[in-house]
């Protein structure tokens, strides 16, 4: 299988098995359209040469022989040599199903998720860590998610389970790879000296401009949160030296510019971008549906372009979706088998209970377990084992499959009812972005050499 | 040297568990 596309003056190839890449003429390109680009059409006759013709499918010839284009696809069975593991070694650990924020989308129900508004005990969160050293197999990097509702709302506890965390790793020969999502009303020197020690990465909750920002995020008492947290952001990452960060926004259907909330928050001298498009049933005022689509795809174009215009100068910046790693990207068994839900990574409450991640916590008939008990429900955690793009229908003929890996589980579920449907909007638009991702990587090898060549 | 192609990228096919999870290298 292949995929070919015209963007920015270019004719892009990709070979889906392989992950190779071709910048292509519009000989090359015209021929491909075929998948026998042996099958000459009389338009093309017309156009070129037959030395030129022999000439561009003998190139593609060659490529085909070396396995770069129209290679046959071993994915799966390279998959299949692996065994289907058990082992955990990420949580998502709910330290506070609270929130000082009442933001319009929460998919947490404001943090409470759709229950009793409750912090995590020190001992629950000390069990919880123990729990990931204990079924994690051989795996020595563990990652541990503070998350909520707002974590900050729990701080004691989140430094005594890093130092906690810290104390066992030598025990258990792990190491703790420690992450934070804020909304950052709390943020104070003690938290952020903190964070800068202790978090590899924080995520740091802002939409982008104050009138996109502050008509979803409001605070308890209706007022805006734009005005408290973008100073508190900017000193955060002035203090974050080379550590990672992201500031992360989701865009909604009462405003589909998102390409200039991002450029805002990068006007406010953040970096590292993320932008996310709002999971919303349809009817909600903000629920983003088909409509939408055409204007959204522009969206991410006009944000690819102001990307490449910053490319090596002092305004670059990076957005999370279009960071593409070529030559350093996952293996065959990460790509085919998606984010780990269920599996890998699992999410836990306050209270202890293991659910499959975040996006299903509070929805029963997800409930694995609990981390008195372990796994209570197997055959439900096992139906996460059988999620990979291979699992998938609709994953089958998408040139996409190996880049997005099937795509958000939670989401199949909460718009199709069914794990192994992906949501159609959602891939149409990480289509769009592995596109825009793609380009941006050749563009940005062009820049890069013109910049050694000078 | 090609004229009509230009590979700018060559992928190969070919669990180590260690990456970190929720586009990201290994």
């Amino acid at each position: 299988m292949i995929h070919r596309y015209r963007y920015g003056g270019e004719n892009i190839v990709i070979d889906v098995p392989s992950g190779s890449i071709h910048l292509v003429d519009d000989l090359a390109y015209r021929l491909l359209a075929n998948d026998d680009y042996h099958l000459v059409t009389d338009e093309i006759r017309q156009d070129f040469s037959a030395e030129q013709i022999d000439q561009a499918i003998g190139e593609l010839d060659e490529l085909k022989e070396s396995g770069l284009l129209h290679s046959v696809d071993q994915t799966k069975q390279i998959v299949d040599r692996f065994p289907k593991r058990s082992d955990i070694k990420a949580i998502c650990l709910h330290v506070a199903h609270d929130c000082n924020l009442r933001c319009d989308y929460c998919f947490a129900s404001s943090g409470d998720y759709q229950g009793s508004r409750e912090l995590m005990s020190l001992e629950t969160g000390q069990k919880a860590l123990k729990f990931l050293c204990q079924h994690s197999g051989q795996r020595y990097q563990l990652e541990v998610d503070f998350f909520g509702g707002e974590p900050l709302m729990n701080w004691p506890v989140v430094k005594q389970l890093v130092a906690y965390g810290r104390q066992l790793e030598p025990i258990y020969h792990k190491k703790f790879r420690f992450t934070l999502t804020t909304n950052g009303l709390l943020l104070d020197d003690e938290i952020e000296d903190f964070l800068h020690r202790e978090m590899s990465n924080v995520v740091l909750s802002i939409d982008g401009r104050k009138p996109t920002n502050d008509r979803v995020r409001k605070t308890l008492n209706n007022k805006s949160s734009y005005d408290i947290i973008v100073p508190k952001f900017q000193r955060f990452i002035k203090g974050r030296g080379d550590k990672q960060y992201y500031v992360r926004g989701t865009f909604t259907a009462h405003e589909l510019a998102f390409s200039q909330d991002v450029e805002h928050l990068h006007q406010l001298g953040f970096k590292e971008l993320s932008m996310e498009p709002v999971v919303a049933k349809p009817g909600e005022p903000y629920a983003l549906t088909e409509e939408h689509l055409p204007r959204l795809l522009q969206e991410y174009e006009r944000l690819a372009q102001t990307m490449l215009e910053a490319y090596n100068t002092d305004d670059e910046f990076r957005f999370f979706h279009f960071e593409i790693d070529l030559a350093g990207g996952p293996c065959a068994v990460k790509k085919a088998g998606g984010c780990g839900a269920g599996i890998e990574y699992l999410a836990i409450t306050p209270s202890g209970e293991l659910y499959p991640c975040h996006q299903f916590v509070g929805d029963e008939q997800f409930l694995l377990g609990d981390l008195d008990q372990g796994i209570i429900y197997p055959e439900r955690r096992n139906r996460f084992n059988h999620l990979s793009v291979f699992d998938k229908p609709d994953c089958q003929n998408c040139w996409s499959k190996y880049y997005c890996s099937g795509g958000c589980h939670a989401n199949a579920f909460n718009f199709n009812a069914d794990l192994t449907v992906p949501y159609r909007l959602a891939c149409e638009l990480e289509r769009k972005r592995v596109e825009l991702a793609i380009y941006l990587a050749i563009k940005k090898m062009e820049v890069d050499r013109a910049t050694q060549v000078s | 040297m090609k004229k009509h192609v230009k590979t700018v990228y060559i992928g190969k096919q070919e669990a180590c568990g260690e990456c970190q999870t929720c586009n990201q290298g290994c």
